[in-house]
């Protein structure tokens, strides 16, 4: 709720308090919650920032990441140690596989997504979120979707399509928060106070659209059962419309969503604009314009007719020019300010999230060439260039973005150590590094040995013994993630002792800076 | 390759929106200033009021 300043000289005493708050409720809903000064009334009404919502968000971003992350390297030392969980159904690696996926993807990089864009949207657009309650219940809705989540999917219950395995109930709850969800942004958009609507704003909308709209069509199904359904889709084009929902997925939830985060988190901590804000625009129009059409090479040499696949290749390829534009530009945001990479580790984060974003957006193009992609598909090589993506670029730029905001959310200037903050720097560094490294030997080798060949035409490697080849690396990988959940465990620490530290304090409505409401 | 027959219809009515959308914000000034906008973000000061090591211990708006 906006706080009720009440302006106490001018307090009548007589007047009905409850017909106060009927008046202002009104008054709320009349001027969409502005900033109502009623110089000749009896209130004042401070306008306020929402930030309750964005709090609760970013805390359970920690949670959850460490949750999902941990997921990630039991299921690693599964991969290296297969008999560790004794053949128990629901402990076993498929199961748990994509309660790792959906853990990490959707509830710690959902939200962080929510948490900043939430915050971003109020503070560039200078208003309060659009409906307090409808925030809310995205939160709460949000939770309820990842219990469910961990609950089915250890049991088996899932529809089997990567990255949208809960049935048919979860998908109906996903699409009624993720509706409210556009509607809290874009109302808050549409009761801004700026004339202009910052870049950061036009990506986290584009993810927001565009995931509904994928999510609703992959997820058309004819339900057989509480807990069973059947895709609308069957054989090769049910495939299509999952990769055009897996590839669009990655690209707006996993790319636009977090590219929002970059465009208002890397100017806020380093102090400085955006290198090019010409470019940043051309940035989003170029990705929103080609994205779209580059999920076919996640089925080369395929049932999928060659032209899909070839034409999938080349709108890979020709996305490599927007997105390397829009890494230029958040790193050269720091060109005249590089000392500050040497004492600030929240910056480290954001601008090594950078390089391995330019990195994973130039191995993903490539590997999309068909002739690479004969070698690197169905390899470890493919899960080494998610996780670049992932834990490189996605989970390093919300970790920033996280260590920025969570003081400021408990009413503080810094985190309760930055020292730790740098040591989680450099466990995570060294977790991604190790982890696609390791993925990288493992892929290429699979790979080679794969196609290798007799004089004779028959197979030189028998499948077991690529998997052999493969077992030193896999543990290395599951090294790498340890380290990577340690440095999450470093976080929550942090975070636990920001909030209850002797100055810090629960933080739900921040008010708007005078100099704000002067500028509107 | 009946699902291009729902994909595509998909992705060009996306694109027009888009396209739309694009027009709309050249046409109503959004990227008139490409300066600006860029500094008016660092314009915003979101360290807490009371942030300071004497912080008042009450919330602002108390």
């Amino acid at each position: 709720m906006p706080a009720l300043r009440p302006a106490a000289t001018r307090l009548t005493p007589e007047l009905d308090q409850a017909w106060i708050a009927k008046g202002v409720r009104r008054s709320r809903v009349w001027l969409c919650e502005s900033n109502l000064t009623v110089r000749e009334g009896v209130y004042e009404m401070q306008e306020t920032y929402n930030y309750k919502v964005v709090r609760q968000f970013a805390v359970m971003a920690v949670v959850w990441g460490i949750l999902g992350m941990a997921m990630g390297v039991f299921i690693a030392a599964q991969l290296v140690w297969p008999d560790m969980t004794y053949g128990i159904e629901w402990m076993s690696y498929g199961r748990l596989r994509p309660l790792h996926t959906n853990s990490v993807i959707f509830a710690f990089g959902g939200c962080a997504l929510f948490a900043t864009s939430y915050y971003v949207v109020q503070r560039t657009c200078h208003t309060r979120i659009f409906s307090d309650r409808l925030a809310a219940f995205t939160f709460w809705g949000w939770q309820a979707v990842i219990v469910a989540a961990a609950i089915t999917l250890p049991q088996g219950i899932t529809q089997g399509k990567e990255y949208a395995e809960l049935e048919w109930p979860i998908d109906i709850l996903i699409a009624i928060v993720w509706i409210s969800y556009a509607i809290t942004f874009f109302g808050t958009l549409l009761k801004r106070k700026t004339p202009h609507i910052y870049v950061a704003n036009w990506f986290f909308g584009a993810f927001i659209l565009t995931v509904a709209m994928l999510h609703i069509v992959n997820s058309m199904a004819m339900p057989a059962g509480l807990f069973k359904s059947y895709s609308a889709y069957s054989g090769v084009q049910d495939a299509m419309i999952q990769w055009w929902y897996g590839h669009n997925a990655v690209g707006f939830f996993l790319t636009a969503g977090f590219l929002g985060m970059m465009y208002y988190f890397v100017p806020k901590q380093a102090n400085r604009p955006v290198y090019s804000y010409r470019l940043s625009v051309v940035h989003f129009w170029g990705l929103i314009f080609t994205y779209m059409w580059a999920g076919p090479h996640h089925l080369h040499y395929t049932a999928l007719p060659d032209w899909t696949q070839s034409l999938g290749m080349v709108f890979s390829l020709i996305l490599l020019a927007p997105s390397w534009g829009g890494m230029v530009n958040g790193i050269m945001t720091l060109s005249g300010a590089w000392d500050k990479l040497r004492t600030d580790p929240i910056l480290k984060f954001l601008v090594t999230s950078l390089s391995f974003y330019g990195m994973s957006t130039f191995e993903g193009p490539m590997m999309a060439i068909k002739t690479v992609n004969a070698l690197s598909h169905y390899t470890d090589w493919t899960i080494g260039h998610v996780h670049s993506g992932a834990l490189g670029w996605v989970a390093m730029v919300s970790i920033g973005s996280l260590y920025y905001l969570i003081p400021r959310m408990f009413g503080r200037e810094a985190m309760w150590s930055v020292r730790l903050i740098n040591v989680h720097f450099w466990l995570a560094t060294l977790g991604v590094v190790l982890y696609i490294a390791a993925m990288w030997v493992a892929g290429v080798s699979e790979g080679l040995m794969w196609r290798a060949t007799n004089p004779d035409g028959t197979l030189t490697y028998s499948f077991a013994e690529a998997v052999k080849a493969t077992y030193p690396f896999l543990f290395i990988r599951f090294l790498g993630g340890v380290l990577y959940v340690a440095g999450m465990l470093l976080m929550a620490y942090n975070v636990y002792r920001t909030a209850t530290a002797k100055d810090a304090r629960v933080y739900d409505d921040a008010p708007v800076p005078a100099a704000a409401l002067a500028h509107a | 390759m009946e699902s291009l027959y729902l994909l595509i219809p998909l992705s060009v009515v996306l694109i027009g929106a888009v396209l739309w959308l694009l027009w709309w914000s050249v046409g109503s000034g959004q990227f008139d200033d490409l300066e600006g906008p860029a500094h008016r973000i660092l314009m915003d000061d979101d360290v807490p009021p009371d942030a300071s090591a004497s912080a008042r211990r009450d919330p602002p708006d108390a």
